[in-house]
């Protein structure tokens, strides 16, 4: 559980070059572990999905990746940058190793191909000495394992249910057995009923295949469920990182705390139910010091002028969680 | 395959109508074609020609309009569409299939090369976008706003003349006979070169700007991008994920011009007096020649009409979203 596979080193985001860039995603470290679920939590703008695509190098122009460093941890081998692949490196890395389920379950799919084609076209491109026939029988075992009926493979999306493209979707994402996926809001575009299925489904073929997944979302409830370690991202920045429960139970961020307590918990008892007032910074204007600081119930001085650095907390379980404000004094810094 | 059947009832409707319309249209115009015949043989015709020449054109007058329309189709289905005036005692049938190899050969060969080049274009110019290639789009667009029979007088004055490669006009050289052998085939093609390269750069660029503007579309839906995340190759998302979605549309306008080949081309073969349909429907309205226009009508609605259902049929088969179950 302690392997790291996945180590984002001060990944900084832009979009657009120069003066006028957008700075989306700043100074992010996070370590994604063997086996684990790592939720990634934020309001819209927070950065997240920039997160993902800039760890993956699909962002479109204007956006671009302006430092840090990805190191992936393969099975075997010595570890190596994604950002410093070359493009035919990084056309081998793309699904083979991570593979991703974007938030559009509805578009995802090419709707003039077969289902069957979109699933044989990864292995073609990635075990071109696969023959067409075993590749079909893995395009079925795929769609069986993700419980859809083998007789889909004919089928065209427009014929299937947004929760069956989902889980196609799935189901392609672990065809090639990567070591980690990455869930753009993944179920954002399904009802809850679809969406609390598929993730169970999705955790039970997690435990079954043993790959990690870095799970992106705004809905904080699903992540205490399904996560193991939630990060939360406020302004491009990660502002707290902990044990799922222990984030549940004892936020130390603010900004957490508003997140938490903007949904109401399914069981326990009665609490106060309170949104996070303001609303999301402009990533153009970016308040100084912590950006936070003019919702922040509990600023006080240093706030507005210093931003402060994600570390360990001086609380008794200190060493497990990091958060970036200036209520918990950092012991020591990460990254 | 109900779909199909729809369609071919509503074009086999669509037909009936054009060609019901056809049928009334000379008769509601005053005066008649035997009359305008007269006019042109100064009156020296004896009165039971002009009764014979009445029966022959279908205009007798002793018959009712329903037992003319009756004949009018039974000719059809034999495929008498009547004599011409213009090209007396020739029938319509015959002057017309005389034309219509010229502008199918030249108007269908460049449409469908401007078709090709144009997407093929439009491709890379969307694919790869603030490219060289995307930067000549104004440039096209420049020349295709220019007007066609200006172009091709432009053409003609710059490119042809009496010692030019490029005749100036007509469909073949006065020393060759039409016979299907080299030497005239070869002439042919020396004559189209011209009238084809006018069409050809006034029509490209609208396949070009509707492809790349389709291909940009495109570029920007998710399924792209996960084709991208797949770790597809570059030539394989271009081509099977974003160009197979974007031709759908411009599959449907290439149909649709298809269908205009037969009529459409008018300016071009007046401005190089080509012998092809459209100087012959231009020469037809010019010497009032009824019987001949209402011919030339009938084989361009009917090419438009079988242009749409050939679009449907594309569509069908490349889109299987309007592919309806069972």
């Amino acid at each position: 559980m302690n392997e790291p596979v996945l180590e984002i080193k001060n990944l900084n985001v832009d979009y657009g070059l120069g003066d006028q860039a957008v700075h989306a995603v700043r100074d992010v470290n996070l370590t994604l572990h063997r086996g684990e679920v790592l939720g990634l939590a934020g309001e819209s703008g927070s950065g997240k999905s920039t997160l993902a695509y800039g760890l993956t190098r699909l962002l479109a122009p204007p956006g671009v990746v302006s430092g840090g460093e990805v190191i992936y941890h393969p099975e075997q081998g010595e570890p190596y940058d994604v950002l410093g692949l070359t493009d035919r490196q990084l056309q081998a890395f793309r699904w083979a190793e991570t593979a991703i389920v974007f938030q559009g379950a509805m578009n995802s799919l090419n709707p003039v191909h077969k289902i069957s084609t979109q699933l044989t076209d990864v292995l073609a491109a990635h075990e071109p000495q696969m023959s067409s026939h075993s590749r079909n029988a893995r395009a079925r075992e795929m769609l069986k394992l993700v419980g859809i009926s083998a007789d889909r493979m004919d089928a065209y999306p427009h014929q299937l249910s947004g929760g069956m493209r989902q889980r196609v979707m799935i189901g392609m994402a672990l065809i090639l057995q990567p070591q980690v996926v990455i869930m753009d809001e993944p179920t954002t575009a399904l009802d809850v009923v679809m969406q609390r299925q598929i993730l169970g489904q999705l955790i039970e073929l997690r435990e079954r295949l043993g790959f990690s997944v870095i799970f992106i979302t705004h809905d904080l409830s699903l992540l205490v469920e399904f996560s193991n370690r939630i990060a939360i991202m406020y302004g491009g920045r990660i502002v707290e990182e902990a044990q799922a429960a222990t984030l549940y139970k004892d936020s130390l961020h603010p900004y957490s705390n508003g997140l938490l307590s903007s949904f109401p918990a399914l069981r326990g008892p009665r609490r106060e139910l309170a949104g996070i007032p303001g609303s999301p910074p402009d990533l153009k204007g970016m308040p100084s010091g912590c950006s936070f600081h003019p919702r922040c119930p509990k600023a006080f001085d240093p706030c507005a002028d210093n931003i402060p650095v994600l570390g360990r907390p001086d609380t008794p379980d200190g060493a497990t969680r990091t958060v970036a404000c200036w209520l918990h004094p950092v012991q020591q810094t990460v990254g | 395959m109900r779909f199909l059947i729809q369609r071919i009832l509503f074009y086999l409707f669509t037909a009936w109508a054009a060609i019901t319309i056809n049928f009334f249209i000379p008769r509601l115009i005053p005066g008649d074609p035997v009359k305008s015949l007269l006019a042109r043989f100064q009156g020296q015709m004896s009165s039971d020609a002009i009764d014979s020449l009445y029966v022959l054109f279908g205009l007798d007058k002793n018959a009712s309009l329903w037992s003319q329309y009756v004949d009018y189709w039974k000719q059809l289905f034999h495929g008498d569409l009547g004599l011409s005036f213009t090209a007396f005692p020739s029938p319509v049938s015959e002057v017309i299939s005389d034309a219509l190899p010229w502008t199918v050969a030249l108007v269908g060969i460049t449409t469908v090369i401007s078709f090709l080049i144009g997407t093929g274009v439009g491709v890379v110019a969307g694919w790869r976008r603030g490219s060289w290639i995307d930067g000549l789009l104004p440039a096209t667009t420049f020349l295709s706003s220019i007007p066609y029979f200006w172009l091709g007088l432009l053409a003609i004055y710059l490119l042809a003349g009496p010692d030019s490669f490029f005749p100036s006009s007509g469909g073949y050289g006065t020393d060759v006979v039409p016979y299907p052998d080299w030497p005239f085939i070869s002439s042919a093609i020396q004559h189209s070169l011209l009238p084809a390269l006018t069409i050809l750069i006034s029509s490209v660029s609208g396949w070009i700007l509707s492809m790349r503007n389709m291909m940009v579309t495109v570029a920007a839906e998710d399924y792209i991008t996960v084709a991208h995340a797949k770790g597809l190759s570059d030539r394989r998302v271009a081509l099977s994920y974003a160009a197979r979605n974007a031709l759908l549309p411009n599959i449907s306008g290439f149909a649709l011009a298809l269908g205009f080949i037969v009529g459409g081309t008018l300016l071009v073969e007046i401005v190089f007096s080509y012998p092809g349909l459209g100087f012959l429907l231009f020469r037809a309205v010019g010497a009032k020649d009824y019987p001949l226009m209402q011919g030339i009508f009938l084989v361009i609605t009917i090419s438009v009409l079988v242009a749409n259902l050939i679009a449907d049929i594309a569509y069908l088969m490349l889109d299987p979203r309007t592919r309806k179950e069972g």
